[in-house]
């Protein structure tokens, strides 16, 4: 690992990893700096309005990833499966609430303060709102703020919908927020971090979109978990993540003038051999080990579904410091998983080729809904319009017991066959033909 | 010379390997079943296509004759039959070493030791003839072919026969004894059993041996025993051209959920689900969906017009509706899996069975036999219940286009193919072409055969192209 370009690699993750490092220390030192803290989602989080109020968020799901890729979930699943949670159920849910029970020691090993605020921001996934109502019981009288943000059933957002999203911030979120913080709200901090947020978002889409060269230098799935991490959580809108982002993005185009393929845990990947677009989110228990399935097969992922969670913005939207409000209602509405099923098709078909994919592969989830209702169809819709193998995996978020390494290898192995072939026919055909 | 392809297909409870020739015709089948030495597995399924091969060789160079005569055709019938007999003592012997192992090891003092020895001679001595018999006069029937479930019947029968302290201690020899025995390689030459099997099958046809049925006895009246006796003579020649003939396998290709394991070059290594559609669709080439019903798994494969898959779909999780479902209930009913199918086709009634886990299914059984309900129409139900699991796979895969293909061991159950085809009609319209081949069971290995065949860039690296070659001359 002593190849210049790799140690400039490591500077964004080091980076990435000091940011999130001082974020937990941040809110285990609230008892101290008497900071309050607000539980929140990713997919439409509203981060650079808490940040105006000086407060801190927490994000359950990421610590319920976290934890996931630190083996703890198992445990934090069992302790709320004691309690009553079903085995059907979300199991960021039931590792969230086990962590909780256990403590709420989080994931780098300090303790996660207790909500002052619980705030719902996106309720397209139900099972969002059934999680705070757990919450709720845990931490009894402490106030709630929800957005109800509505499904872009039509396939766009209306007007209609921005100011019904205005309204409920104006009239319940940002009073709530007032409250709990004993701050004002101020619009003009706000419109500043949001100029901050729109910067970074630039430069994420053009991080994201170097995977349409061959070869890609970055995998936007495996590698792309990461670089959403701080633009989707507590960063957006700040100058750090401004820094991250460029830091990032001059690491990628360097990569990319030397024509190389991307980082993974064994160092470069030396030959692409197949482009993949994937859809849904990935395990996080066999997290490396996933990946590795992927690499030994020469195999990048050019665009996934999952690095748009906390927004499409490879489609246009960015933060609007013009229009705060109007624009958070549209982020919050905008993202992938509030999109209804022919959008998705849409942007999947659009990614296989634009991103020339050989293939398209979907990690199925069954416990999450926002993503796995409707994959079938998406999976047949883009073999039929994009003309590429398709492949359809099953595991898990944080679950350890529904990751079967032997029956995933087995299925990829099989996939990444198909496209060989696939490849060697076409090729052939190619030759005929001249 | 001419050149052959192999392909071997590692299942989950069989081994298969086909050897085809350079039109891709299959010209030699084997068949074992899947122990825990997967290489064992592997050089066992390749030694029997290879003595396959070299029969169907000596079929084609008689040409005509074994066609349009009766004579050639059972005088051939009865050689490859009684050359398998010929392989299956040299592994009784083999059991038999192994039992005495154990024996001694197992029970401390001489006394038991000699007790337990003497009943396993008697067993022995007791099913060996009849065993001998059913290879000698084709009567082993659509029983299990592999050696541990004739052996283990007939063990089980002679036991049960005995008194009932005894059923213990010979059953746990019997457990400790035959996994060895089976793991062991045992290489056949060829020439050397073909000649015993000529040997044997001359006193046969001197009518010497009693036959146990009537029909066999007419059918042997003395001009028909010279006449026999004259074909071995005529025929020792060609037979020992055939034994002699050097088999060059040019390519091979390993497929099947012990892939991994077969000594093979990573190359000549390929997932089952491609070798199958490609098999299913090299035999049936307007196949475009392919089901495949194996011991562990169902396969819901869309391929196309050049037999390349383009979307499979496979059950998760649990292994429910597969051909080990069917082991299960046939345990449980105390009946040979082999006669599950016919004993289902005689259903008369639906009787749903809600359950696909393997495990509540049996639970499931008793309650409905609790119930009075007929076993044919509880079995009619089970086998239902296995074709509505593979249809949700067939609809997640994208439905039945064209024609369309079953394949797998799975596939040999006729009321699985009775279910199966009502509800692809039911389901996909009735000018749906279902293709099932008599070979089902081997289209897996066909597939890796035909990927060798058009494969030849791959190098065979020599120490395992012994291993993979050598064919026990």
């Amino acid at each position: 690992m002593a190849s210049p370009h790799e140690a400039i690699k490591e500077n964004s993750m080091i980076l990435q990893k000091e940011m999130l490092g001082n974020l937990f220390k941040e809110l285990a030192n609230t008892k101290f700096s008497e900071k309050k803290v607000v539980y929140t989602f990713v997919p439409g989080n509203l981060t650079e309005l808490i940040l105006s109020f000086d407060m801190l968020p927490v994000y359950p799901e990421i610590n319920a990833l976290q934890s996931g890729m630190r083996k703890k979930s198992v445990e934090y699943i069992r302790e709320a499966e004691k309690i009553g949670f079903s085995e059907d159920v979300c199991t960021y849910v039931k590792c969230d609430i086990g962590m909780m029970l256990k403590g709420n020691i989080g994931p780098t090993g300090e303790s996660i303060p207790p909500p002052d605020l619980l705030l719902l921001s996106y309720t397209g996934c139900f099972t969002f709102m059934k999680w705070f109502e757990n919450l709720e019981q845990l931490y009894p009288g402490v106030p709630i703020a929800m957005l109800h943000t509505p499904y872009q059933e039509d396939g766009f957002i209306s007007q209609e919908q921005v100011n019904y999203m205005k309204k409920q911030l104006i009239e319940d979120v940002i009073p709530k927020m007032e409250m709990v913080s004993g701050k004002k709200f101020d619009i003009n901090r706000l419109a500043e971090m949001m100029h901050k947020s729109a910067i970074a978002e630039d430069l994420l889409v053009n991080i994201l979109e170097t995977a349409k060269h061959k070869p890609s230098p970055i995998d936007a799935y495996f590698a792309g978990v990461y670089y959403i991490g701080p633009i989707f959580t507590a960063f957006r809108g700040t100058q750090e993540a401004v820094d991250y982002y460029k830091t990032l993005y001059e690491e990628v185009n360097e990569r990319l003038r030397l024509g190389l393929g991307p980082i993974t845990p064994e160092g470069e990947l030396k030959k692409e051999k197949f482009r993949l677009v994937v859809e849904g989110p990935p395990n996080w228990t066999n997290f490396r080990e996933f990946w590795k399935i992927f690499y030994d097969m020469g195999a990048v992922i050019v665009a996934s579904s999952y690095t748009k969670v906390g927004g499409v913005y490879d489609l246009g939207f960015r933060h609007d410091p013009s229009q705060p409000l109007e624009s958070l209602g549209k982020y919050c509405m905008g993202c992938y998983t509030n999109m209804n099923l022919p959008q998705r098709v849409d942007l999947l078909s659009k990614y296989v080729k634009e991103y020339s994919a050989d293939g398209f592969l979907i990690n199925s989830i069954k416990s999450c809904n926002s993503f796995s209702a409707g994959q079938l169809m998406i999976m047949r819709e883009i073999e039929q319009k994009c003309g590429v193998p398709v492949g359809f995996i099953e595991s898990d978020l944080v679950d350890p017991r529904y990751f079967s390494y032997a029956n995933i290898k087995n299925r990829l192995e099989s996939y990444f066959q198909m496209l060989d072939q696939r490849k060697m026919i076409i090729e052939q055909e190619l030759v005929n033909h001249v | 010379m001419n050149n052959y392809y192999l392909g071997v297909d590692l299942g989950s409870t069989t081994s298969k390997a086909v050897i085809i020739n350079d039109q891709d015709q299959v010209i030699g089948r084997g068949i074992t079943n899947t122990r825990a030495n997967y290489s064992i597995a592997a050089e066992i399924a390749k030694d029997e296509a290879v003595y396959n091969a070299r029969f169907s060789i000596l079929k084609n160079n008689l040409g005509d004759k074994t066609l349009d005569s009766e004579l050639y055709k059972n005088f051939i019938k009865d050689l490859e039959s009684v050359f398998q007999y010929q392989q299956f003592k040299i592994r009784l012997d083999r059991l038999g070493d192994e039992l005495v192992k154990t024996c001694n090891s197992y029970f401390k003092d001489t006394q038991t030791q000699e007790l337990m020895m003497n009943h396993l001679r008697s067993i022995r001595r007791t099913f060996k003839p009849v065993i001998k018999h059913e290879y000698l006069f084709n009567n082993l029937g659509s029983k299990n072919q592999f050696f541990r479930d004739i052996v283990a019947e007939k063990y089980n029968e002679e036991v049960s026969k005995l008194e009932s302290s005894l059923f213990e201690p010979l059953m746990t020899i019997w457990d400790k004894s035959i996994s060895p025995a089976e793991n062991q390689l045992v290489k056949f030459d060829f020439k050397e059993l073909v000649h015993r099997a000529l040997d044997e099958l001359k006193i046969k046809y001197s009518g010497s041996i009693k036959t146990t049925t009537e029909d066999d006895a007419q059918s042997f009246d003395e001009s028909t025993f010279v006449q026999y006796n004259q074909l071995i003579e005529s025929l020792r020649s060609v037979i020992d051209e055939v034994s002699e003939l050097e088999f060059h396998i040019n390519n091979m290709t390993g497929t099947g959920y012990g892939r991994a394991l077969l000594p093979f070059p990573e190359e000549c290594i390929r997932s089952e689900i491609l070798c199958h559609a490609f098999g299913a669709h090299a035999v049936f080439p307007d196949t475009r969906t392919v089901l495949d019903i194996g011991g562990q798994d169902t396969k819901a494969i869309q391929v196309d017009k050049f037999g390349l898959v383009t979307s499979f779909q496979m059950n998760d999780r649990c292994a429910a509706g597969c051909g080990r479902y069917l082991g299960y209930i046939a345990d449980e009913m105390s009946i040979s899996l082999n006669e599950l199918g016919p004993m289902a086709l005689q259903s008369q009634k639906d009787v749903t069975i809600c359950s696909t886990c393997t495990v509540f299914a049996g639970a499931e059984l008793r309650e409905l036999t609790n119930l009075g309900e007929k076993k044919e129409d509880i079995l009619g139900g089970l086998h239902k219940a296995i074709i509505l699991r593979a249809m949700s796979l067939i609809a997640r895969s994208g439905g039945v286009f064209n024609e369309f293909t079953f394949t797998g061991g799975v596939a040999r159950n006729p009321a699985i193919v009775k279910y199966l085809t009502q509800l692809i009609y039911e389901n996909y319209g009735k000018d749906i072409i279902i293709n099932i081949h008599s070979d089902s069971i081997f289209m897996g290995a066909l597939g890796g055969a035909m990927f060798a065949r058009r494969n030849l860039i791959s190098k065979i690296p020599d120490n395992k192209m012994e291993v993979a070659i050598s064919d026990g001359n």
